[in-house]
């Protein structure tokens, strides 16, 4: 019963602390917030981290160990994971390997420079360049002008595209036209949503402080 | 003691150079080419100090009359020099501090000295040279012996400081005796105002301490800094810090009544009031989706976003999951889970563990289930989708934060074959979730899953709440359009939040 | 399957393979794209522009090594414009590859401001801009939301050292810079959710200055922001960049790939004609079948 009602009265106590603090300037208030919050947080979020690196570890293990299907995918992380690391806590000085902690030398270090520089800024530049042939595959694919509503979406996104056009007069024509669009029929609907989302999340955030929605720790 | 002899000697040597290089940057005249004098300007009036309102203290605002030389007259006030008279106590204080701080710095410095040092004496004693390999060794005692009393030296230091600080209402309740004016700010020709706030923390060089009186003048200063006319002087003034925020009332009312409005409506909803909500597809698909997994055999792929535990977006997606985990607990289907963050991912295992045990089938839960991934947003996405293009789910559910990825992940999901169902709160991603999924919950329909999930009167009154302040807000909107049109502005200015 | 038909349902691998070729053809090619100002880019280099020397520009680099193409561009404009007006920069990168970004960026406009150059008619002579008097780097702390409600208070809470391990106390720059109070203005050049979180967070409740650099998808998710005069200007994708660009007369990689998105764009717009085309056919061919 304590394990269950336990983090009820906490995330109540957490949860009315900073609806509060928000409107109590005062240094009392702002202690307990850098206390509580800017500390704290971190803190937690390092061990979480740390859970998460355990348990990618032990996933990918045990589909090595158990030579389930693909479990050369998970030498390739475990390996890609463990190289990165040691490079961001080795340098080499001279002719020897040196252990650096709590410095930032390893994060400056000419291996840990070049696998960043050379590996993760291409690889992610990759992954996220195959949204440009999504994007194009999938405008092809929704914009056909079934009826009203669909044509005049397809007429707003062919302003859109249209807008920096080098042809004469048509290129700024268009221009305006877009940011007409974007300054006034955009934002208004724009307007509208946030506006729900914002009151919907002031009710679930007070929910979840009143204990009212408690699906969030599996009870749903 | 004989430091901050030292110290002193230094701090009196430098002023002495640094008087020396303003002499000499002042330009000499030259014998009958006296430049046209700059008549003093006439002085700022109306000098006014007070507490800066709605914060935690450690701040003054000042106000003033801009001098008649300003923009007018002789034309000649360039800049404005605000003033403030402060007690030798508090540079000796300084002083001390950071005598304090040169301490841990050379602590720091030794700490990362000595093993460079020790790996000397090695190579040196290696290479034969036996001379520099004791300089070394000797340098390497030294350190060791000093770093062993030095954290007790500054502890003392500090603790003797922190006591000290207790003077300083004190020190500056002797006004006019024991200080000089200092300048604290600078504002340009045209200005008349300037908040002088200072840090909270006492070791900070720029620490403005509360409940001290202190005294302001503003100088109206020309293009020769010493043709200058100062203010009266205004003062005591003290800095303290507030309980309540006077400027964020309209929040504290429009959150105060929206808490009324829930409180009422699930009380109402408690007594059995039957209270309509329309249904959503994309939350009926969930159960029927993941019927379709078990009768293909195949895992269900569940997409927590990137968004952290503390999103509202992320919190309405546990409760989801917490749905989707009952279900597949009773069917027996597989469940994949692969998570960004990583409180994410334990709040996530806690969420499916309980409703495994919900469910009767506690057993049943695995902790691979859900796993972590990489905090790296493209990364994950090459993940997940080669999970989607090996695996081939029967089910993908996109519930929380997406960004960018949203369209990569849901198109290889097409690509894959899978029933796609995605709710998130990023209008942006919105369109892209329609193109590519076979059911969207848009924004706040993310949120309200929970109500639609459980059907308890408790949550189905909070969306009820939810419409009537839209209602409030959409009357407020136009009210707020005609007021303003009309010149009324002041009808505006009451939901004004200042900081 | 009729030509029609086949005209509405592409093999998507079609469509991959040819806006490939057309993106290589169009790096190859050297026309020149007009560039049109918009009022909300226009905004945010006249801000910059009437700063006066000394005033300190906070830039936080807040997205990750694969929005470099849109976002990194104007970073540069943007950093160059500070240094050579003789600006104060502080830099922080709240997203987890951010520092890099920001590192690079540091390292190769410290370069350029050493050369004479001569931007919109002004001939700036070359300088050197150092590191804790010119600008500071703070790098980069986990928790965005956090960090940012952090440094209202005081950017040494969050920050107690930069980048490099200096104590900011130590720094010239950060003398009496104690918030956001003594900052003209924030632009925060985001690809993701801190956007949400420097409005929510920072703007909303320390007041301060606020303009965005922003993805191309997220641009007109922020306009609301624009007119309510939370933010005071948007830069866009690659577009907003090329503007800045254009208009600090700093040409560089945005204006350059301005080419490849316009024909980009052009071939989109022909796969949606031929793909309405289709559809039209399709439908008159069924009414027709149907009478």
């Amino acid at each position: 019963m304590h394990k269950r009602q336990l983090p009820f009265i906490l995330v109540f106590i957490f949860g009315a602390f900073m609806a509060v603090q928000y409107f109590m300037p005062h240094e009392s208030s702002e202690f307990i917030y850098e206390f509580f919050a800017l500390d704290w947080v971190p803190i937690i979020g390092i061990f979480a981290l740390a859970l998460g690196i355990w348990s990618l570890i032990k996933v990918s293990w045990d589909k090595i160990k158990h030579r389930r299907q693909d479990w050369q995918y998970s030498v390739v992380l475990l390996a890609g994971l463990f190289t990165i690391i040691f490079f961001g806590f080795f340098v080499k000085v001279g002719e020897h390997w040196e252990f650096r902690f709590m410095t930032s030398d390893g994060l400056q270090s000419y291996m840990f420079r070049h696998l960043f520089d050379y590996i993760v800024i291409p690889g992610q530049a990759t992954v996220f360049s195959l949204l440009a042939f999504y994007i194009a595959s999938a405008s092809y694919r929704a914009f056909r002008a079934r009826n009203l509503l669909a044509t005049l979406l397809l007429s707003a996104a062919l302003i859109m595209m249209l807008r920096f056009s080098p042809i004469p007069g048509l290129g700024e024509y268009m221009s305006k036209t877009a940011t007409w669009l974007l300054n006034v029929p955009n934002l208004a609907a724009k307007r509208a949503i946030i506006i729900g989302i914002g009151l919907g999340m002031v009710a679930t955030a007070m929910k979840v402080v009143l204990g009212i929605e408690r699906g969030y720790m599996g009870k749903g | 003691m004989i430091r901050n002899v030292i110290y002193g000697i230094l701090l009196a040597l430098m002023s002495v150079c640094l008087a020396l290089a303003q002499t000499d940057a002042v330009p000499q005249d030259s014998a009958g080419t006296a430049p046209a004098a700059i008549s003093p300007p006439q002085p700022v009036t109306g000098l006014t100090a007070k507490d800066t309102p709605d914060d935690h203290g450690h701040s003054i605002t000042l106000k003033w009359t801009l001098s008649p030389d300003d923009q007018g007259g002789a034309h000649s006030v360039r800049t404005y020099e605000v003033f403030r008279w402060v007690p030798f106590f508090m540079d000796s204080m300084h002083a001390r501090q950071y005598s304090v701080d040169s301490l841990m710095g050379l602590q720091t410095l030794w700490r990362r000295y000595l093993p460079f040092a020790k790996d000397s004496i090695k190579y040196f004693e290696k290479s034969g040279n036996a001379e520099t390999a004791r300089r070394f060794a000797d340098t390497v005692a030294y350190i060791e012996k000093r770093t062993s009393t030095l954290r007790g030296e500054i502890k003392s230091l500090q603790r003797g400081i922190e006591n000290d600080w207790e003077r300083a209402p004190q020190a500056h309740a002797q006004y006019p005796n024991g200080g000089e004016w200092q300048m604290v700010g600078q504002t340009f020709a045209g200005q008349g105002n300037y908040v002088n706030s200072g840090q909270k923390d006492n070791t900070a060089s720029d620490y403005l301490p509360n409940g001290c009186n202190f005294y302001y003048r503003v100088d109206a200063v020309t293009a020769d800094p010493k043709i200058r006319t100062s203010s009266e002087i205004v003062g005591p003034v003290q800095a303290t810090g507030q309980w309540y925020n006077v400027g964020r009332t309209p929040s504290l009312f429009a959150t105060g009544i929206f808490v009324l409005l829930v409180l009422l409506f699930v009380r109402a909803a408690r007594k059995g009031k039957e209270l309509y909500v329309r249904p959503l597809a994309g939350i009926e698909a969930v159960d029927e989706a993941i019927g379709r997994a078990t009768e293909m055999g195949k895992p269900i792929l569940y997409v927590l976003g990137l968004g952290t535990a503390a999103d509202i977006a992320t919190i309405a997606s546990f409760t989801v999951l917490a749905r989707v985990a009952k279900r597949v607990a009773e069917y027996q289907t597989e469940l994949i889970v692969p998570t960004y963050d990583p409180i994410v991912m334990s709040v996530a295992q806690e969420t499916i563990k309980s409703a495994y045990a919900d469910a009767g089938r506690p057993d049943s839960y695995r902790e691979e289930i859900v796993f972590f991934v990489t905090q790296n947003q493209f990364a994950y996405v090459s993940a997940v989708n080669g999970i989607m293009l090996r695996q081939h789910p029967a089910t993908n559910v996109y519930m929380g934060k997406f960004f960018a990825e949203s369209l990569i992940l849901a198109e290889t999901g097409a690509l894959a074959g899978s029933i796609q169902i995605s709710g998130t709160d990023e209008i942006a991603q919105i369109p892209f979730f329609v193109v590519a999924c076979d059911y969207t919950l848009i924004g706040e329909e993310l949120y309200a899953a929970s109500a639609y999930l459980g059907r308890e009167p408790v949550l189905l009154g909070s969306l009820k709440a939810q419409d009537y302040a839209k209602a409030a807000v959409i009357i407020l909107a136009i009210l707020g359009a005609i007021a303003v049109n009309f010149g009324w502005t002041e009808f505006r200015e009451i939901f004004r939040v200042v900081r | 399957m009729d030509m029609f038909a086949k005209m509405m349902a592409l093999d998507r691998r079609w469509v991959f393979l040819t806006l490939a070729i057309v993106c290589v053809v169009a790096y190859g090619l050297t026309f020149e794209v007009p560039i049109l100002i918009n009022d909300e880019v226009q905004s945010i280099y006249n801000f910059i522009d009437t700063l006066k020397p000394g005033q300190i520009v906070f830039i936080a680099v807040d997205y990750d090594p694969s929005n470099q193409a849109e976002l990194q561009p104007m970073l540069y404009a943007l950093m160059e414009q500070c240094f050579r007006k003789d600006l104060k920069v502080i830099i922080t990168a709240l997203s987890q590859n951010g520092p890099g970004m920001a590192d690079q960026a540091i390292r190769d406009v410290s370069d350029s401001v050493k050369l004479d150059r001569t931007y919109n008619g002004v001939n700036y002579p070359g300088r050197t801009v150092e590191r804790g008097k010119d600008y500071v780097f703070l790098g980069y702390k986990p928790y965005p939301s956090l960090i940012i409600l952090g440094m209202g208070q005081n950017f040494r809470i969050p920050f107690p050292t930069d980048y490099y391990g200096t104590p900011i106390d130590s720094l010239p720059l950060m003398k009496g810079v104690i918030n956001y109070d003594q900052v003209a203005c924030v632009i925060s050049l985001a690809a993701g959710n801190i956007a949400d979180m420097w409005i929510a967070d920072g703007q909303g409740r320390y007041n301060f200055k606020l303009a965005f650099g922003l993805t191309g998808v997220m641009g007109a998710d922020y306009y609301p922001y624009l007119s309510s005069k939370q933010i005071f200007g948007i830069m866009a994708g690659q577009y907003g960049a090329a503007q800045y660009e254009k208009l600090t007369d700093n040409k560089g990689m945005a204006q350059d790939g301005m080419r490849i998105q316009l024909l980009a764009h052009w071939l989109i717009i022909l796969f949606i004609i031929i793909g309405n085309i289709g559809f039209f056919a399709s439908r008159r061919k069924l009414k027709e079948q149907g009478k």
